[in-house]
């Protein structure tokens, strides 16, 4: 610690099931550095203060997506997020929208089943035996850099679950599959190697998908990494729309 | 009371590594039950964090040979030339495959997977999705295991310890991290892909979850850790955070530069010939800290560096090639590499040494397995070389999850009654640590003085005497571990007892390090002492093995496999 330090009043959300009916805040005033994160402010806390508060983090690069919160109020990765931003006092609470475990700790299953639904993975029309004249004599696919292009914004999402908490539809329905899970599905359907378009439409034209969103576009100012999943909601819709209606002009060629 | 639930085989750790061996087992035996247990979410693995790419033969001006040869020359002669032949064979396919599974690999305008230049490599062999390769790998691994519904996950669970049975491995005793609840997951084989330790450092790329724990569960089990005194320092880590920078800003053409502006890897002789900034790691680490000594390093408020120069790439082509790089960049250090250099310096990022397995990534125990970066089948010997671990995590992956499964159907489950009774004790020990405020220790002062203990005695440059200081400190601490102060008597999400027990991983593997480290009085790939600056063939060509006593860390040899590689004196 070369500089004088500077305070900072941190307001934290604690609960503890085993203890507390309802969650309760604890403050805490401590130095922090200039360059800090909101990250390293919560781990001076844990390491130096009060080793009982629960978070998740891991990389500090923001890539891994473990340490998403509500900052004052907004859903913010804590790694990325300046303390520079924020003058003498800031709020850290767990992210909105989903059940709390402890803490700072979100309960995110409900998340990794919605993920699972949108068929996050290559599908192919034929069995991978009788699918080999697909590929180069290098064993891939061939894909052009436009081909790679058209979805490759949409393969960038971290699974920070910002986008969950700035939800107002996840707020009010929190089945709906939500932004991120639509997003990594759009990305397989735009993927030059996939057939699986169909299917997901399929899930797409379900109840609690695409056309739930409301197109508040608040998943798109929130995400740190400019996935921008708004617009892959709203290519989704149009995408199970025209399977739809070709469904209804080519019965065979439909859902 | 303790859960049990049984599966043909156990994986350790939902990375590359795990899950690729999860994938290789479960399409293989769509019959089999594999259970795959991680201490996060498999999409927070570290595995995410890699940048630069991943090493396979690509075009038709490379060849099986020469990624051999110039991996054997990278590890300074101490890979095991078996390992290396069947790596650099399965490697284009497990790329492949990869490819098959949705990775976003970038493309030529052909059509065809694009390749880049690396450090050590001799051409471009480097398969790369931008600057965010882990991450890509990782995420399309995950999502392509999803379609697997025999892949049974147990996520945010912690393993504290494996289970056997007459020296067998018949499964692991996990605590579920959400509820606080002990687990006996029983299996016939286990797979460790936990990854490595750099955590055990001060300054390191890695994230907080990379405490080695696989390596402390082996080791405790009787299982030798084989070269741990071979640390990788990557050249270029951000000052104060350590965040990697990749390689890859000097494989698409960046200098690095000293307090003069000078190219220093072409000015002065460092060994690296005329591949001046893509020299292999431990060269590259070494000009550094070099450059530093000879007063050529670059002074300011975020401490002595070099310079990472990308100016003259210009902006398209590093939003095109490195955008991640800018990211980071400007998110960690405040500086936009289109315009300005990258303060960089020497950054602990990987553990050439592990857990002792072979070309199989089997371990002397019979049904325990280990791939990736926990494992040391010494494909990487004395020093790495560049964008060879992510592919090691495909292919040491895929052996594993291939062999554990055969060895799992031909043996039998043991007697639960007494593996449920080993996971019993087991979760009474750790019922026992949870917030217990016997002890005197705090968990964060006890891993800083682990921390500076290891970055002074074994740091790019190292010396006898001090490694001798490091090791008998590194002892003391870690019998300080066994009287942690906790506080945290909660069972739901309890992080205190995860780090400690975490911590108690690490000090055990400090010890290791050091002590290994200061038996090898020579000098080879990172392992560079200062009172012997020579390679030593004729005493010291051998791997380090170290198993676990009362008394610390017994050190014993194993022969280096050769083959038609000759060891030859290494220099570009």
């Amino acid at each position: 610690m070369t500089e004088a330090a500077e305070m900072m009043h941190v307001e934290v959300t604690r609960f503890d099931p085993d203890q507390d009916e309802v969650p309760k805040v604890q403050e805490y005033d401590i130095p922090i550095q200039s360059d800090w994160k909101v990250l390293d402010a919560i781990n001076y806390i844990k390491d130096e203060v009060d080793s009982s508060l629960s978070h998740r983090w891991s990389c500090r690069m923001a890539v891994c997506g473990s340490c998403g919160m509500m900052v004052n109020g907004e859903p913010k990765l804590t790694c990325k997020t300046s303390l520079a931003d924020y003058s003498g006092s800031i709020k850290i609470e767990p992210l909105a929208n989903f059940p709390i475990v402890r803490d700072l700790v979100v309960d995110i299953d409900g998340f990794m089943d919605k993920f699972r639904q949108v068929k996050p993975w290559i599908l192919r029309a034929k069995e991978r035996a009788e699918d080999m004249e697909a590929l180069n004599e290098k064993g891939t696919f061939s894909q052009s850099p436009a081909e790679l292009g058209a979805f490759k914004q949409f393969s960038m999402c971290i699974n920070c679950l910002l986008c969950y908490s700035a939800c107002p539809v996840v707020a009010n329905e929190p089945e709906f599959i939500g932004p991120a899970a639509i997003a990594l599905g759009h990305r397989y359907n735009l993927d030059s190697r996939d057939e699986g378009a169909r299917e997901r439409n399929e899930t797409f034209r379900g109840e609690g998908t695409v056309f739930s969103c409301s197109f508040a576009n608040e998943c798109s100012q929130v995400c740190p990494k400019n996935v921008d999943p708004a617009a892959a909601v709203n290519q989704a819709k149009l995408g199970a729309v025209i399977d739809w209606a070709k469904g209804l002009v080519l019965p065979r060629e439909g859902a | 009371m303790i859960q049990v639930s049984r599966h043909d085989i156990v994986i350790v750790g939902g990375g590359g590594a795990g899950l690729r061996a999860a994938i290789a087992a479960a399409e293989a035996h769509p019959d089999a039950s594999i259970a795959l247990v991680s201490k996060v979410y498999p999409m927070r693995s570290h595995t995410v964090s890699a940048e630069g790419g991943a090493a396979a033969v690509a075009r038709d001006d490379d060849s099986e040979e020469l990624h051999g040869f110039d991996t054997v020359k990278g590890s300074d002669f101490l890979g095991d030339q078996d390992v290396i032949e069947y790596f650099v064979e399965q490697a284009p396919r497990e790329l492949a495959l990869l490819e098959n599974w949705g990775c976003p690999w970038s493309r030529n305008d052909d059509g065809t997977v694009s390749t880049r230049a690396f450090g050590g490599m001799t051409t471009k062999r480097t398969w790369y999705a931008t600057d965010k390769v882990g991450f890509h790998m990782l995420h399309a691994l995950f999502q392509h295991s999803m379609r697997f519904e025999n892949i049974v996950r147990y996520d945010e669970f912690f393993v504290t310890e494996l289970l056997t049975e007459n020296g067998e491995c018949k499964g692991v005793a996990a605590l579920e991290i959400r509820t606080g609840e002990f687990h006996a997951i029983l299996g016939r084989a286990v797979i460790l892909a936990t990854g490595g330790a750099g955590k055990i450092f001060p300054f390191t790329t890695n994230g907080t979850i990379k405490t080695g724990d696989g390596m402390a569960l082996a080791y405790r089990a009787g299982v030798a850790l084989k070269d741990m005194e071979f640390v990788q320092y990557h050249p270029t880590g951000l000052p104060g955070t350590g965040i990697l920078i990749t390689e890859a800003a000097r494989g698409e053409g960046g200098y690095l530069r000293n307090a003069d502006g000078d190219r220093f890897l072409v000015d002065y002789d460092y060994g690296v010939g005329n591949k001046a900034e893509l020299g292999p790691r431990d060269m590259v680490s070494r000009a550094i800290i070099q450059e530093f000594e000879a007063g050529r390093g670059i002074d300011s408020k975020v401490g002595l560096h070099a310079a990472l120069d990308l100016t003259h790439l210009g902006e398209a082509h590093i939003n095109e090639k490195l955008p991640f790089v800018r990211e980071l960049a400007k998110t960690y250090i405040g500086v936009d590499p289109v315009y300005e250099h990258i303060p960089i310096r020497p950054v602990v990022h990987y553990m050439m040494g592990g857990v002792d397995t072979d070309v199989n990534s089997a371990t002397s125990m019979p049904g325990l397995y280990a791939a990736g970066e926990v494992a040391c089948a010494s494909l990487n010997g004395a020093n790495r070389l560049g964008s060879n671990s992510l592919t090691e995590c495909l292919v040491a992956g895929a052996v594993a999850g291939q062999n554990a499964m055969d060895f799992a159907r031909g043996s039998s489950e043991g007697n639960v009654e007494r593996l449920r009774g080993q996971a019993e004790c087991e979760s009474a020990r750790v019922d026992a640590l949870r917030g217990s405020a016997k002890g005197s220790e705090q968990i964060s002062g006890l891993r800083q003085e682990m921390n500076s203990t290891m970055e002074e005695g074994c740091g790019v440059y190292r010396d006898h005497p001090s490694m001798a200081v490091a090791a008998e400190k590194a002892r003391e601490i870690r019998q300080r571990a066994s009287d942690l102060h906790l506080t945290d008597k909660s069972k739901v999400f309890n992080t205190e007892i995860i780090g400690a027990m975490e911590l108690v991983n690490m000090v055990e593997l400090a010890e290791v390090l050091a002590v290994s480290a200061a038996a090898r009085k020579e000098s080879r790939g990172a392992h560079t002492c200062r009172d012997f600056p020579k390679r030593d063939d004729t005493n010291f060509l051998y791997h380090t093995m170290a198993y676990q006593t009362e008394d610390g860390p017994r050190l014993d040899k194993k022969d280096v496999k050769l083959g038609h590689w000759e060891p030859q004196e290494r220099k570009y």
